[in-house]
């Protein structure tokens, strides 16, 4: 399905995953809002997916990922079954974590997702573990880590990167930048020449992507992971994106200028970016709709799956925690 | 048996366990000139600088970057150089660590010894003299061990890196030097107590270089006709509640002793426990020691002025036998 030196059929894939992690945000907005079903906080990527979908294409299985409290998109694109995420959205027996997590530390080992993170910055340090875990064992896997621009303002950005740095590790160090760190905009909190310039102060190759062109960041994201795979050592890699909603569900935005948000989905949006390229590619309208259609009746029936599961059991308040000085032996 | 001291018997510890288990690491600052106070001493020649790793002085990283590792199959024991440092890695301990393996709903474990050397030694003053123990103990996810003894030492690190949840390992500074008789056979069970001393008189609990302090102080009551009996608690969380328990029930008196700060130390949660499940056995009004709630000076006259003393410990005891100390 190769026209050109266009390759179609990653083209449709990365069109489906971003439809596929747009429809899922939606549903899990409508059970937070409409159904309140979804109690604590989500944090949407609804602008951002071409982050998630263009990154993990070059990703195999094996390879870790760790990502951050807006990670729903991260965790899918990893391969999560989305029944299994929204069940842990709305704390239900068989969600990925049981229903112990919710949106904020959703993970699926069995994907070798490490886990979203509730700590801004903190998932820096331990995906550079896992890197030097894999270091250690002599294993071919490499590690993507996603933080946001709020992260380069932590401690843990300097250290996790150092590590990397220092111990030569097979990591690609990712800011996902929305340009929003929660409700204020990161420029005015940040010095110097941004992420990147830090990371490259550090010793880093760094690489900068225009995030909402799905094609680029799977094209730039493939060299990158190529060269980690072949032993060249860890990269940053400057994701530019937008975040068109606001820091969580509930957050109306209201700090940002008039028709800014609305411009950028109008103008900037992921999806109809690649839309646009698939349809100059000649694929069908009609075609697009029912990548579009397929999405959305996927994460329809993931929030039906996840509304009719029980809670879980109250025992497993207690389950996990420990196994010397377990609660369920001795919680007092 | 063999003579050693509580940093050999550590080393000891680790140096087996790294012979048996390919995926046991350490890591921390200085770890190849053998660790600020020795107790790494040969291990990097031993098992090269991979897995006795030399860390920059970046306590969060170590910590994060620990906890990343052993999510991804190693085991890793964790140099903090001092207790009071690991505070600039309290998210990653106790908001990543203690928490993955219940937040990810059973899918990650975390095997891990955060090594933390604890504890007042020789005018370090107030930022390298810290007796923590008692916060993490407050932090379900997490084990907290305090041994008091070389063999202690040796079997407790030994138990605590076969364990596949993360542990909290207080050593204490003032006792790197101390010599004792190690059973290299004599395997702990996290949680058990050690009984230092029977005595049917007065129950003494303490633990970490306390305990030591403790067993002084039965020797000094037993020269006064007063028999104690001293539990080493060896670990806060778990900790041996039977043995504290049938201890005040046989005999009516408890003593609680700690270096820390006695204010939300964790012999208020001995006593307030014994209050509730012994409470109709005590004989007499209970003593709590800790430090006062300042701060740890470095000239020795006002460091001393925190110590709570094997004089101090007896003299307790004998308050609650109605007698007054002499």
């Amino acid at each position: 399905m190769t026209k050109g030196n266009f390759d179609t059929a990653r083209g449709l894939a990365l069109l489906t995953m971003m439809e596929r992690i747009r429809a899922f945000e939606e549903q899990a907005i409508l059970a937070a809002e409409r159904d309140k079903l979804v109690l604590g906080a989500i944090h949407p990527s609804i602008g951002q997916e071409a982050a998630a979908a263009g990154l993990i294409w070059s990703l195999v299985k094996d390879d870790y990922l760790i990502s951050t409290h807006r990670g729903h998109g991260h965790t899918l694109a990893k391969g999560a079954d989305p029944a299994a995420m929204m069940r842990e959205l709305l704390g239900r027996e068989g969600g990925c974590c049981g229903g112990k997590g919710g949106s904020m530390h959703i993970a699926d080992f069995g994907v070798n997702m490490l886990g979203a993170n509730g700590v801004v910055g903190a998932n820096i340090t331990i995906g550079a573990g896992a890197a030097h875990a894999v270091k250690l064992l002599g294993g071919d896997q490499i590690v993507v880590d996603i933080f946001g621009d709020g992260a380069a303002n932590r401690g843990p950005f300097l250290e996790g990167i150092n590590w990397g740095v220092i111990f030569d590790l097979p990591i690609l160090f990712v800011c996902e930048d929305n340009q929003y760190a929660a409700t204020t905009h990161t420029k005015d909190v940040t010095g110097g020449d941004g992420p990147a310039a830090r990371a490259q102060a550090l010793g880093l190759r760094a690489t900068g992507v225009d995030g909402n062109d799905a094609e680029t960041v799977a094209d730039t994201g493939a060299e990158i992971v190529q060269r980690i795979r072949d032993g060249g050592g860890p990269e940053f890699l400057h994701v530019i994106t937008y975040r068109q909603k606001g820091h969580t569900s509930f957050d109306q935005a209201a700090y940002r200028p008039d028709g800014e948000a609305a411009a950028r989905a109008a103008t900037d949006d992921p999806i109809q970016r690649q839309k646009d390229v698939l349809t100059t590619a000649g694929i069908a309208a009609a075609d697009l709709a029912a990548i579009h259609d397929d999405a959305r009746a996927e994460m329809i029936e993931a929030l039906r799956l996840a509304a009719a599961s029980p809670f879980p059991s109250t025992d497993t308040a207690f389950v996990d925690v420990q196994d010397v000085g377990s609660p369920a032996v001795e919680a007092y | 048996m063999a003579t050693m001291t509580y940093s050999e018997a550590a080393r000891t510890a680790v140096r087996e366990a790294m012979q048996t288990d390919a995926t046991v690491w350490c890591v921390g600052e200085d770890l190849g000139r053998g660790g600020v106070f020795g107790q790494y001493k040969g291990l990097q020649e031993e098992f090269g600088a991979a897995r006795v790793c030399d860390a920059p002085i970046s306590e969060a990283a170590i910590m994060g970057a620990a906890f990343g590792a052993a999510m991804a199959g190693t085991r890793p024991i964790v140099e903090m150089r001092f207790s009071d440092f690991a505070l600039c890695a309290v998210d990653e301990l106790v908001n990543q660590i203690a928490k993955a393996r219940f937040m990810f709903g059973g899918q990650s474990r975390a095997p891990m010894v955060i090594r933390e050397p604890m504890g007042m030694w020789r005018s370090s003053a107030a930022q390298h003299s810290q007796s923590l123990e008692s916060w993490y103990a407050h932090i379900p996810g997490l084990s907290v061990i305090c041994p008091s003894t070389p063999q202690d030492n040796y079997s407790l690190l030994k138990a605590a890196i076969q364990c596949d949840d993360p542990i909290v390992y207080f050593e204490h500074k003032n006792i790197w030097g101390l010599e004792g008789e190690v059973d290299l056979d004599e395997d702990a069970e996290i949680g058990k107590a050690r009984i230092r001393r029977n005595g049917g008189d007065v129950t003494i609990v303490s633990w970490s270089e306390t305990a030591n302090r403790a067993a002084e102080a039965a020797e000094q009551l037993a020269a006064q006709g007063v028999s104690a009996q001293v539990i080493d608690l060896r670990s806060l969380w778990p900790w041996d509640k039977p043995a504290v328990l049938d201890s005040v029930r046989k005999t009516g008196r408890l003593v609680v002793a700690h270096e820390s700060v006695a204010v939300g130390g964790f012999g208020a949660e001995v006593v307030a426990t014994v209050s509730e499940q012994a409470g109709d056995s005590l004989q007499g009004r209970v003593r709590r020691l800790g430090a006062p709630r300042s701060l740890i000076a470095y000239a020795p006259n006002l460091e001393d002025k925190m110590r709570v003393t094997s004089a101090m410990i007896a003299d307790a005891a004998l308050q609650t036998l109605g007698r007054t100390p002499t």
